[in-house]
């Protein structure tokens, strides 16, 4: 039984159908990269595996459990933490508070907010200082400890390195490196192709709403990832970017 | 100089009524973002179970909290998932309509069941009522006020405290900022907007205690209390609890000093203050101005 099963899952915002049919398994352990253009669904797709948008069809199972009805605070319970694009502290609480909040999941584990500061050790001089002073790496090195707090068994990252200093991208990567190696399964989102290459096990590129490649990190080459990425029309296009 | 002086002692302690009043509708609005036009109904649906429990089986009001306070508590859980959850996703205009009505629905309720006779805890608690504290130079301490102003400043800390030091209050705190963030981090939003709307009534069944003691109250009572409520709400502003005894205060001496120039003056001046902080505030806030001043340019 695959940790996580996602089966002919659809998505909409309105009449607009964001994901659609999208269905994948993820195994304990893996690194799963979701690319795609902007309005590709990707977030929205994280965000109906989080339960913070309600899918209209479709289902979500963790562990073989259907959990496609289950509210977002509840599969945090059960293991599913997203860190969602643009972070979402809470501005005007202090670090501190805003990394106690994730014990209020109750789910026990190794994580907690010693082994959280032990990876992130730049927030440990920063707790008592407010989230919203922090600078975009330490505040997405908050988002993601405070994740970790949860001691999920699955941990979206949605858009990790979107609006960072390539400096602080690559602390906060080499940060992730560090929680990988504990068997988390991450699943990420992420706009920087050479990086989601360098961490995933496994690569899914979304198109309008579906997936349309997969394949190893290291099976799938650059050239069908773009592809997959623009469409075949776009191609003069994607080997430009290439 | 010591009518003055009289005066400013005697608003500040009417400030602490007025903080007291004020505590669960400025809870209720920073940590729920409701304003609950059914708070002083509310008040006065407490103080009638207080009356109620004095005059039937003679149990003394402050025994009686140990009562009306968790049923207090459990009627704003209940409030907020049948009344305030359901409404306020629509926006702010729906609960303030949704309460309106709540508040008429419970003043008939309350005219039904009690008739409009005033009722008053004052002779359940004997000296306490009318004791006092003389401070010489023709200035009396009313033991009542005294104790009022203590325990809204007790309240005050109290929920200022648990906001800040409990995960609980943290939650509260969080929910009242990105109710679907919390969610996110395993925090269910709805229980705890039901625990704040139930603190939110445990204040307001203190307040409600209070109301009965210092004088009479009718089912009608509640539109009364809420305006004096919403003036100290407002002009202490949102941000911090504390800034609701501010408010409470500088209402209570403005009123004060209002009726020392002119008897008549003691509720005009508490109604001129708030118009007058409401005016500055938007004036202050540039972007209110310059919308109004968009119109009339538009006008002209």
């Amino acid at each position: 039984m695959s940790l996580l099963e996602v089966e002919n899952l659809d998505v909409r915002h309105g009449l607009l159908r964001a994901v659609l049919d999208v269905g994948f398994q993820v195994e304990r352990g893996e690194v799963v990269a979701f690319v795609g253009a902007n309005g590709a669904g990707k977030t929205t797709l994280f965000r109906a595996l989080a339960g913070a948008h309600r899918p209209t069809g479709g289902h979500v199972r963790l562990r073989g459990e259907d959990i496609t009805a289950v509210p977002s605070y509840r599969r945090v319970k059960r293991g599913i933490v997203l860190v969602p694009e643009g972070r979402h502290l809470f501005p005007e609480m202090t670090v501190y508070e805003n990394l106690v909040l994730a014990t209020a999941s109750g789910r026990k584990g190794t994580w907690n907010i010693e082994s959280a500061l032990a990876v992130f050790p730049n927030l440990a001089p920063r707790l008592k200082q407010r989230a919203g002073t922090l600078s975009g790496g330490e505040q997405q090195a908050a988002a993601i400890a405070r994740a970790l707090i949860t001691n999920p068994d699955i941990m979206l990252l949605d858009e990790v390195s979107l609006g960072l200093s390539p400096v602080a991208v690559g602390r906060v990567y080499e940060s992730l490196q560090r929680v990988m190696h504990t068997g988390t399964t991450i699943l990420l989102v992420e706009q920087d192709l050479n990086r989601a290459l360098s961490v995933a096990t496994r690569i899914l590129c979304m198109r309008q709403g579906r997936i349309v490649a997969q394949g190893s990190a290291q099976t799938l080459s650059k050239a069908e990832i773009m592809e997959a990425y623009f469409g075949g029309q776009d191609m003069a296009a994607s080997e430009v970017r290439a | 100089m010591s009518q003055l002086l009289n005066a400013l002692i005697q608003g500040a302690l009417l400030g602490g009524n007025y903080a007291l009043l004020a505590c669960g509708l400025a809870f209720m609005y920073q940590v729920m973002r409701i304003i609950n036009l059914a708070h002083g109904t509310l008040i006065v649906v407490a103080a009638f179970a207080f009356w109620f429990l004095a005059d039937r089986w003679g149990i003394n009001p402050f025994v009686a909290l140990l009562g009306v306070l968790p049923a207090m508590a459990v009627i704003g859980w209940g409030l907020e998932r049948a009344v305030f959850a359901p409404s306020v996703r629509y926006g702010l205009l729906v609960p303030i309509l949704a309460t309106f009505g709540l508040a008429i629905l419970v003043n008939n309720l309350l005219f039904e069941q009690f008739g409009a006779n005033p009722r008053s805890l004052a002779p359940y608690i004997g000296a306490l009522s009318y004791g006092s504290w003389a401070l010489g130079g023709d200035i009396y301490l009313g033991q009542l006020a005294v104790l009022i102003f203590a325990v809204a400043v007790a309240l005050l800390a109290g929920l200022s405290l648990f906001l800040s030091k409990t995960l609980t209050g943290r939650a509260i705190r969080a929910t009242a900022v990105d109710r679907d963030t919390v969610g996110l981090i395993g925090v269910n939003p709805r229980k705890v907007n039901a625990i704040a709307a139930a603190i939110a009534m445990v204040t307001v069944g203190i307040a409600g205690l209070f109301l009965g003691m210092r004088g009479s109250f009718t089912p009608y009572s509640g539109m009364d209390l809420l305006i004096f409520a919403f003036e100290a709400a407002v002009i202490g502003g949102t941000g911090s609890l504390w800034r609701t005894l501010l408010g409470g205060v500088l209402l209570g001496v403005v009123q004060s000093l209002g009726a020392l120039a002119n008897p008549q003056a003691f509720l005009i001046a508490g109604h001129c203050l708030f118009l007058a902080v409401v005016v500055g505030q938007a004036l202050a806030s540039g972007r209110s101005f310059g919308h109004f001043a968009k119109k009339v340019r538009g006008w002209i």
